[in-house]
């Protein structure tokens, strides 16, 4: 597309960071220390690590990777338990690819399929409705993961079976939203932060709005980012801007793909079929109405209601992925990285997905 | 895990539409853009359209940058 290129034209990006640096020079010299801030998404995790970008900046801005990747976050016991629903009899499991490899306590989604059981990767949960309609005599669970960008697809696939009358679908939901985890980080207080920069995805759905109580209640300016160099550099450049000018202030810097108000259509499906629950979030506990669940009338879907699993405490590991997601680390402080925990052997999911930042680190940032 | 590809839009049907992603033909669901038309920029996830990419507005983004650029480093380009 003509008018996407140039964001990602080395020319300009090597002169966006240029001008970040000026700017950030300017807050060091007023402030003593680097400005801090915090990537809450994942693909801007990704992204940053391998357009060069953080390399680039790190003497001048500390960029610390958030709780924004749906695989990294999935708690342990989650995990087991999507794992152990494929032992059931008849069983089709629907996944996403990000979750075929990150390991259970005993074994991974991928080992299991290895050992005969059914387990698909889909690439939108419709394509499971299309299989259960194929299967009826089986019953089609898909993994419900996933942040606001992902849960309206979730609540679309409930529509549609719905609509079909489907008996023998249903959705295993671990749905995240951004802003209770967001106000958890905050008020636990244990990292200082100036800023973030806050992902383009998920504000599609939500629109710029919905970030209001960063700035009403913790003074906190944010900007909302897209996923090309240039436009991560600019959406740093304008979050720079605004710390030097004291400004609370969300400023979207991906208008052309998200509105004030963001997804309607989106937002409304969501809230007909979902209802706010509590999720478990690794490394950093239930966060209460963090999540949305299937509404009571809608139970029928609803896989944990369906199968009944009971999953005992998941064994320890050594892996920091809870300290990583909170952003109280780095990966390269993790005894595990890159010896025990690689991408083709990993330990934890911040090593698995695509968007994790251990994988990051490993990936594009290890210095050899 | 959510790729946002950004899309064209080359054929509307009832409820979906056939977009050009980086050279293959794939069909999207229409759901939560009702309004979108042939020639329109998609953004994809999971198989459905999330939102119309405004283009002006993306230009306008390049050109804005391209000014912070000039203002600082002189005329580069
Ligand atoms: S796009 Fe959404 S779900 Fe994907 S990593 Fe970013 S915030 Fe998370
Ligand atoms: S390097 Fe591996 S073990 Fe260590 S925190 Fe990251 S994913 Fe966990």
């Amino acid at each position: 597309m003509d008018s996407m290129a140039p964001f990602s034209d080395p020319v300009l990006s090597q002169q966006s960071a240029e001008a970040v640096i000026q700017l950030a020079k300017q807050y060091i010299q007023m402030h003593g220390r680097k400005p801090v801030f915090m990537e809450v998404c994942g693909s801007h995790t990704m992204a940053l690590a391998k357009t060069g970008v953080k390399t680039r900046l790190k003497e001048y801005v500390q960029l610390i990777a958030g709780p924004g990747c749906p695989v990294c976050v999935t708690d342990q016991r989650t995990i087991d338990s999507m794992i152990s629903l494929s032992n059931g009899r008849g069983i089709i499991l629907c996944t996403f690819g990000d979750m075929m490899r990150v390991p259970g306590s005993r074994h991974s989604l991928l080992e299991a399929k290895t050992k005969g059981k059914d387990i698909r990767v889909v690439y939108s949960p419709l394509d499971s409705i299309r299989i259960a309609e194929q299967n009826p005599d089986k019953e089609i669970i898909f993994l419900g993961i996933g942040f606001e960008t992902t849960i309206p697809l979730l609540a679309a696939a409930i529509k549609e079976a719905e609509q079909r009358g489907l008996t023998n679908f249903s959705i295993w939901m671990t749905t995240k939203l951004v802003e209770p985890v967001l106000r958890v980080l905050l008020d636990a207080g244990e990292i200082h932060l100036d800023g973030f920069l806050l992902p383009g995805h998920v504000s599609v759905v939500l629109g710029k709005e919905s970030y209001s109580f960063l700035t009403e209640e913790y003074r906190m300016p944010g900007v909302i980012s897209g996923f090309e160099p240039v436009q991560l550099l600019s959406s740093i450049y304008k979050l720079l801007q605004l710390c030097i000018e004291n400004k609370a202030k969300i400023i979207n810097d991906y208008p052309y793909a998200v509105s004030e108000s963001g997804n309607g259509a989106a937002k409304s499906l969501m809230k007909k079929y979902l209802k706010p629950g509590d999720e478990d979030w690794r490394g950093i506990g239930t966060i209460p109405n963090s999540g949305l669940v299937l509404k009571d009338n809608y139970q029928d879907f609803d896989a944990k209601k369906k199968f009944k699993i009971t999953i005992a405490s998941p064994r320890k590991t050594k892996c920091r992925c809870g300290e990583v997601i909170r952003g109280l680390t780095v990966p390269e402080e993790c005894i595990l990285f890159n010896k025990a925990c690689t991408p083709a052997n990993p330990i934890g999911p911040c090593m698995v997905s695509a968007e994790g930042t251990c994988a990051a680190h490993y990936h594009y940032m290890r210095e050899e | 895990m959510c790729v946002g590809v950004p899309s064209k839009v080359i054929k509307l049907e009832e409820n979906r539409a056939l977009v050009n992603v980086m050279g293959s033909k794939i069909y999207v669901g229409i759901l939560f853009v009702p309004e979108v038309k042939i020639n329109d920029y998609v953004l994809i996830h999971a198989g459905q359209a999330m939102t119309i990419i405004n283009e002006e507005f993306a230009r306008e983004s390049i050109e804005e940058w391209r000014r912070i650029i000039d203002g600082q480093h002189g005329t580069l380009f």
